[in-house]
């Protein structure tokens, strides 16, 4: 959260530290950013699940959830899909350029609500970042022992889409705390890169069928594009997860982040404020307009 | 609580001493339209006028605003850096408001006000601005109550109320705001007969007449009809049948939401000129496709029937819900004015909040 | 006038009745008087809601755009020159377009009708032949409609259908009066430095609400170029520079097109003349090239041909 006395429309300056290109087809990328005033870093102080306005002076702004934990200290990372004005020209950035940075943003997923219980983790795509920084999170040696069995389903179209290669490799060990599954849709002919781990081939919600039986004391966390969430939610309501355990992410247009301009809302609820984590119970509540 | 009671025609002179302490914003004809402008030489207040075409909300939230400055030269050590737009908030008196318009900044700043998030422009002009308000029962058959407009005397968004009693003028201060500004316009004690009679005028106002004869798609309502919304549950109102057919007219322009006084969203732009550039803030408006088209193309309100839905859905009800303060309409009827092709809220509002009773009637 | 709605009703009803038609297109009565709003009606029992008066002035080409249906649809010459324009460009079918014409003459303008009786609320508002009463809570007050008309039809050359499927009566005389508004003429009379100081007060006070594009009918491009991010041609703000580009761009897109509806203006909440730009253009496609947009179905559109005798000193 900004703090109340703060201008919410004034970015913390940052620069970027590191470019990270995640994908074989170049569409996503990871910046390391870093606070060129380090007192703004405890400012900065969010939960998994919180998003941020980036801000490309001349350019605009474009709200990205935030892809590292608060377990990791001195830098956040943002991945940024490659699609509009922003995020073409933040492409095209190097290391060293100047970003501005609003935020945190929105509300995150439950954790008080995740403490002391099973959580079930399920993403696709690009979507996947801001469950990286609740991997990172949970699986910290000094959060994991809040949690008890943590799962988790994340799939890409093919190898080379899929984010994280470093991070997958740890969480796939036998101590990652964590029971990984990775899948892709297709397995490629010519894959530059061929895992050390088992990988599923097969579309999300199969392996959510397959893996996640259980709905007894978990919470579950989703985040992916429209289809996976439309096919993966019959699964988890006929594994008999209830509406009140299981939480999505949305994303809608944005502008001001701080739930004023009015564009992101659905019904009386806006995403960018009252969001953008909601349990489905939730959204059962609201008017069908995503 | 002060009260000044002036001569018809010394009133303007005792406005024109507030330009000491005050940039004053006056009514003034423009064309065949009144707008707010401020008072300086080249301009005649009119403080006969009904109601301005555009609605002084401006002059808190300006259609386009500068919030924030940076430089994209490098050889700048700040470039790329944004900083907020060096400005000032100057003490402004907007004198001829009429009170719907001063409710609807009551409307409007539980959005830029809020426990979590302050916008500091809006509360700073808001603050920095004291509303002197002009008082007469002169309603025109747009116009409409709610709970957020009262009726001509309604004094709730003022600092100052002035009523027009024709040969003259009673001013009422309504808080410090209002005492200080009364008293740098001077003016004397009304006398009790002064006093009676706005008495009989708020009275008399209380039950509003409407011209005879009148012809409507519906009846005329003074009262906008909204008494069942509370109780309406959203998602069968959001779902219902006649959407389609409220929407068929509508061109999609934004008439309805610039000239609306408690109509607030916005879009931020960044604009260039060499290496310096401005963040800039537009008055936006959910009739537009663009509002809400996400950078992959869809677009989650891409069509008419589903924008015009929520322009009046965010009015009538999830306003209502949110803040339980009313809904989000002052009455003035410029929409209904200013509409191309005649939607009228009114109409809408008689559907949304009679949307239950036909229910029950396909029931039974 | 007022004959022709019943011959309209019955017209709407017929072809919704037999099916000849999925819509049918028409004004109701609003809510205001002197106010008419346009409805599509699918049902012949909806037939009764339609009128025709001399507040049935916003062009109905506009709801034609877009639909896949069959639709019927009221015409004047202004609306049947647009639904030309627009077969001619591919956005509605001719065939698929069944058109009830209507000899206009002339609608009113309400809005001058409101300010000519400032601090009277208009009641009701009667029509009968060229004249129309108007009651107000202290009396009457019966006007000729011809007098108050609103301004493009002042200047209207073609107020008879140019096609029609059928027709509720007989053509009016079309009478001779000058293509460009008397107000824009009077302009043209100037210095440019003078012209330039007209156009930048007339347009001064536009909120950019696009009220006047989304009337047109023939403002129809999926993304309209104020709407452009990538790149943006016009800035967002209400800076003058860019609200003149914008008029002068959406003009200029009007080129040899605008049929001279007025839509623009009776949108406009400002009572900006956003006419003036395009009906000096209008007169430019005529005096250059003979053109006048939306008279005839076999003829492509200005900008849309070449003829060697066109004008083309231009070539250097």
């Amino acid at each position: 959260m900004i703090a109340r006395d703060r201008n919410p429309y004034l970015p913390y300056p940052v620069r970027i530290e590191e470019i990270i290109t995640e994908t074989g087809d170049h569409s996503l990328k990871t910046f390391k950013l870093v606070f060129l005033d380090p007192a703004d870093e405890a400012r900065f102080a969010f939960l998994p699940g919180q998003f941020a306005e980036i801000s490309v002076a001349g350019k605009g702004e474009i709200p990205i959830g935030i892809a590292s934990s608060p377990t990791e200290k001195g830098y956040l990372l943002f991945t940024v899909q490659k699609m509009g004005v922003v995020t073409s020209h933040l492409h095209s950035m190097r290391p060293g350029d100047r970003l501005g940075l609003r935020g945190p943003l929105g509300n995150w997923y439950p954790w008080e609500r995740m403490e002391g219980r099973n959580v079930v983790i399920i993403g696709g795509g690009c979507a996947f970042s801001t469950l990286r920084s609740s991997i990172v999170y949970m699986t910290d040696p000094s959060r994991r022992p809040k949690f008890k069995r943590l799962t988790a389903v994340y799939g890409a179209r093919c190898l080379s889409l899929l984010l994280y290669s470093d991070r997958l490799d740890e969480w796939k060990g036998e101590k990652s705390g964590i029971d990984m599954h990775v899948t892709v849709d297709a397995m490629q002919e010519s894959e530059p890169r061929t895992p050390r781990w088992q990988c599923h081939v097969g579309f999300v919600p199969a392996v959510v069928k397959e893996k996640i039986k259980d709905p007894t004391d978990a919470i579950v966390i989703l985040c992916g594009p429209p289809a996976m969430l439309k096919f993966t939610l019959p699964v988890l309501k006929e594994a008999g997860f209830a509406d009140g355990q299981i939480y999505l992410s949305l994303e809608n247009r944005m502008k001001c982040g701080i739930g004023m301009c009015g564009r992101c809302n659905v019904g009386g609820k806006l995403v960018c404020k009252d969001g953008p984590v909601f349990s489905l119970a939730e959204l059962g509540e609201l008017p069908r307009e995503t | 609580m002060r009260t000044r009671y002036y001569e018809r025609d010394a009133f303007p002179p005792a406005v024109a001493e507030l330009r000491r302490a005050y940039r004053v914003f006056v009514p003034v004809r423009r064309g065949d339209f009144h707008a707010f402008a401020e008072w300086d030489d080249s301009v005649r207040p009119d403080f006969d006028y009904r109601k301005t075409r555009v609605p002084p909300k401006g002059l808190v939230f300006p259609q386009s605003e500068r919030l924030l400055v940076f430089s994209t030269d490098e050889r700048d050590p700040e470039h790329d850096i944004l900083r907020e737009a060096p400005k000032d908030f100057p003490p402004q008196a907007v004198v001829g408001i009429r009170p719907y318009d001063a409710m609807a900044f009551r409307v409007l700043e539980v959005n830029f006000d809020t426990p979590e998030v302050r916008d500091p422009w809006w509360l700073r002009r808001r603050e920095a601005t004291t509303l002197i308000g002009l008082a007469r029962a002169d309603e025109d058959a747009t116009m409409f109550r709610t709970e957020n407009y009262a009726g001509p005397f309604d004094e709730r968004g003022l600092d100052v109320i002035v009523y027009d009693l024709g040969r003259g003028y009673l001013a009422k201060a309504l808080g410090e705001k209002g005492e200080a500004a009364l008293a740098a316009m001077g003016g004397d004690e009304p006398a009790a007969d002064a006093l009676r009679e706005v008495e009989e005028r708020i009275a008399r106002a209380a039950t509003p007449e409407l011209p005879a004869g009148r012809l409507r798609a519906q009846p005329a309502a003074p009262e906008l009809p909204t008494g069942r919304l509370r109780a309406q549950p959203v998602v069968p109102l959001f779902e219902a049948e006649f959407w389609d057919e409220v929407a068929a007219p509508c061109l999609n322009c934004g008439v309805c939401t610039f000239l609306c006084p408690t109509c607030w969203c916005f879009d931020i732009q960044d604009e260039v000129r060499k290496q310096e550039g401005d963040r800039i803030r537009n008055w936006d408006s959910c009739m537009f496709p663009l509002y809400t088209l996400h950078a992959s193309g869809h677009n989650p309100r891409g069509k008419k029937t589903q924008r015009v839905r929520n322009r009046f859905m965010h009015k009538l009800k999830y306003y209502l819900d949110k803040y339980d303060r009313g809904v989000m309409c002052v009455g003035c009827g410029r929409c209904v004015e200013a509409c191309p092709v005649n939607i009228d809220i009114r109409e809408v509002a008689a559907r949304l909040n009679g949307f239950g009773e036909q229910v029950e009637r396909h029931d039974r | 006038m007022t004959d022709y709605t019943d011959r309209l009703r019955a017209a709407a009803r017929r072809l919704l009745g037999e099916g000849r038609v999925d819509c049918f297109i028409g004004y109701r009565r609003g809510s205001l008087p002197l106010a008419a709003q346009p409805a599509i009606l699918t049902r012949a029992e909806q037939a009764d809601s339609l009128i025709w008066d001399p507040s049935c002035g916003m062009n109905l080409a506009h709801y034609a755009v877009g639909r896949a249906d069959r639709i019927g649809i009221v015409a004047t010459g202004c609306v049947s020159r647009s639904l030309v324009a627009l077969a001619l460009e591919n956005q509605v079918a001719r065939e698929r377009l069944y058109i009830v014409g209507v000899p206009c003459t002339g609608m009113l303008d309400a809005g001058a009708l409101r300010r000519r009786f400032p601090g009277r609320e208009a009641a009701a508002a009667a029509y009968e032949g060229p004249r129309v009463t108007i009651a107000f809570a202290d009396g009457n007050e019966e006007l000729a409609v011809a007098e108050n008309l609103a301004r493009p039809c002042r200047t209207c050359a073609h107020p008879n259908p140019v096609v029609a499927d059928e027709m509720l009566g007989e053509p009016v005389a079309s009478p001779a009066v000058p293509a460009v508004p008397e107000e824009a003429a009077a302009a043209e009379a100037r210095s440019a430095a003078e012209r330039w100081a007209y156009f930048c007060e007339a347009f001064a006070h536009c909120i950019r609400c696009y009220a006047c594009r989304n009337a047109c009918p023939l403002c129809y491009c999926p993304t309209c170029f104020v709407d452009e991010s990538r790149p943006q041609w016009v800035g967002k703000s209400s800076d003058p520079t860019d609200t003149r580009t914008f008029h002068f761009l959406r003009a200029l897109h009007l080129a040899g097109r605008c049929t001279d509806c007025g839509a623009c203006e009776r949108a406009c909440p400002l009572d900006i003349p956003v006419r003036h730009l395009t009906s000096r253009l209008n007169a430019e496609a005529k005096a250059i090239y003979g053109f006048e947009a939306g008279l005839d179905l076999e003829e492509r559109p200005l900008l849309d041909r070449y003829r060697p005798e066109d004008l083309n000193d231009f070539f250097k």
